[in-house]
């Protein structure tokens, strides 16, 4: 069997192929934001998780340091219980605050954490005691109104 | 006596159409059951792939181009009286890799390299080479229906891909470099908002899904053509139709598995 132009052809057909599949998944996707690395699991509950949703980053500083796994209501006490896994490399206090935030505007939501002084870290399966709950737009321009309309008395 | 005569028809056209599904159905399983050989003698799968493949790149990237550039242009002209300009990255990458690059990939290979498959074995039909390969105890399904069938869905997530990926170039190049979309939100808010398992592997499984849909009908219609110049017409025809409308409600059933609220 010797080799022909046919194949060279097939062959650079494949390789642009694959290449643009990886130039997808790594320049065009968050792949490369993926972490291998191991990760522990942290719970939080929220009274309101707004337009939260599964894989929504979660940030300390800004810096990704892990996902949110799973959403659910929590009957017990009828508020979201929030499971992210956090890289084994970031370790925060026990008295950190988790927030959710939104980036932009119109963004998408995240959790920011923002870390106390205690001298003990969460452990796996822990659970965020200070959270805040996503900031419903509602609430916002109703809380204005009222405020706006004291005023005027 | 007429309306007789037209129920008739009407009886014989679903009794035909059922036939033929059967039938199309047990070509599919032999075509399935008959692909060792393109795989042992991988070499005639590889002709395949050079002429359904390799011919069909340069309409796969000038097309993926065009459409990313449109893209550029139409969703900033939509996203600049929101104010979120820097949106377009996403917006661009994640229409192209979800269903514009499967989808339109799929309808150019299908008239690009679908209608040449049809085409190729009505006339090897008509020209009575099919019949000559049963004489000589080839079997022409293994021989010329499998490799096609094989070839076909191999390319088609590849030009798939190359079109979404020439898409996102496009789009770039109309939205950075021409409009001066700030480059930083471009790629950032990009990679932010596609996911690689969500967006990037569903637009493979749906291209794959094409590839096989396309090239199975393709490959049928060829093999069920009368053989005659008018049949190889009509077969070529009923192909690009079919293979249009087969990728189209097959995309719509597929998106909603895929995205369902999600």
């Amino acid at each position: 069997m010797e080799r022909t132009t046919l194949d060279l052809w097939v062959g650079v057909f494949v390789v642009a192929g694959i290449a643009a599949l990886v130039v997808l998944a790594l320049k065009v996707g968050n792949l490369s934001t993926y972490n291998v690395s191991e990760s522990y699991q942290l719970q939080a509950h929220f009274t309101n998780v707004g337009g939260l949703k599964p894989t929504a980053s979660v940030r300390s500083a800004g810096v990704l340091v892990g996902r949110v796994v799973s959403i659910v209501l929590d009957t017990s006490n009828y508020d979201a219980k929030v499971t992210m896994s956090i890289d084994k490399r970031y370790q925060f206090p026990k008295d950190t605050f988790a927030n959710i935030l939104t980036s932009g505007l119109l963004g998408e939501q995240y959790i920011g954490l923002i870390p106390g002084g205690d001298d003990k870290m969460l452990q796996n399966g822990e659970e965020f005691k200070k959270t805040q709950s996503a900031v419903v737009l509602e609430d916002l321009i109703g809380k204005f109104l009222y405020n706006s309309s004291d005023a005027k008395k | 006596m007429n309306i007789v005569g037209g129920l008739k028809g009407i009886g014989r056209r679903v009794v035909n159409a059922v036939w033929r599904t059967g039938y199309g159905a047990r070509f599919f399983l032999m075509t399935l059951l008959y692909s060792g050989m393109s795989f042992r003698r991988f070499r005639l799968t590889m002709r395949e792939i050079f002429f359904s493949g390799v011919m069909s790149l340069i309409i796969i990237l000038v097309a993926g181009m065009f459409v990313g550039m449109v893209l550029g242009l139409q969703g900033y002209e939509t996203l600049k009286r929101y104010g979120s300009e820097s949106a377009l990255g996403s917006l661009v990458a994640l229409s192209l890799v979800r269903e514009l690059g499967p989808v339109l990939a799929a309808l150019l290979f299908a008239s690009r390299a679908g209608s040449a498959m049809t085409a190729e074995i009505g006339l090897m039909k008509a020209t009575e080479q099919i019949d000559a390969m049963e004489l000589m105890a080839v079997n022409p399904i293994a021989r010329v229906v499998a490799p096609r069938f094989w070839a076909g869905v191999i390319s088609m997530p590849l030009l798939a891909a190359l079109f979404s990926a020439m898409g996102v170039f496009g789009g770039y190049v109309v939205g950075v470099v021409n409009i001066g979309v700030d480059e930083g939100s471009f790629w950032s808010q990009m990679q932010a908002s596609v996911d690689f398992q969500h967006d990037i592997l569903n637009g493979v499984i749906k291209s794959l899904v094409f590839g096989l849909a396309v090239t199975a009908i393709a490959l049928f219609e060829g093999y069920d053509a009368p053989p005659t110049a008018e049949g190889v017409s009509g077969a070529t025809t009923r192909t690009v139709v079919e293979s249009s409308l087969a990728i189209l409600m097959l995309d719509f059933i597929l998106t909603a598995f895929m995205f369902q609220g999600a």
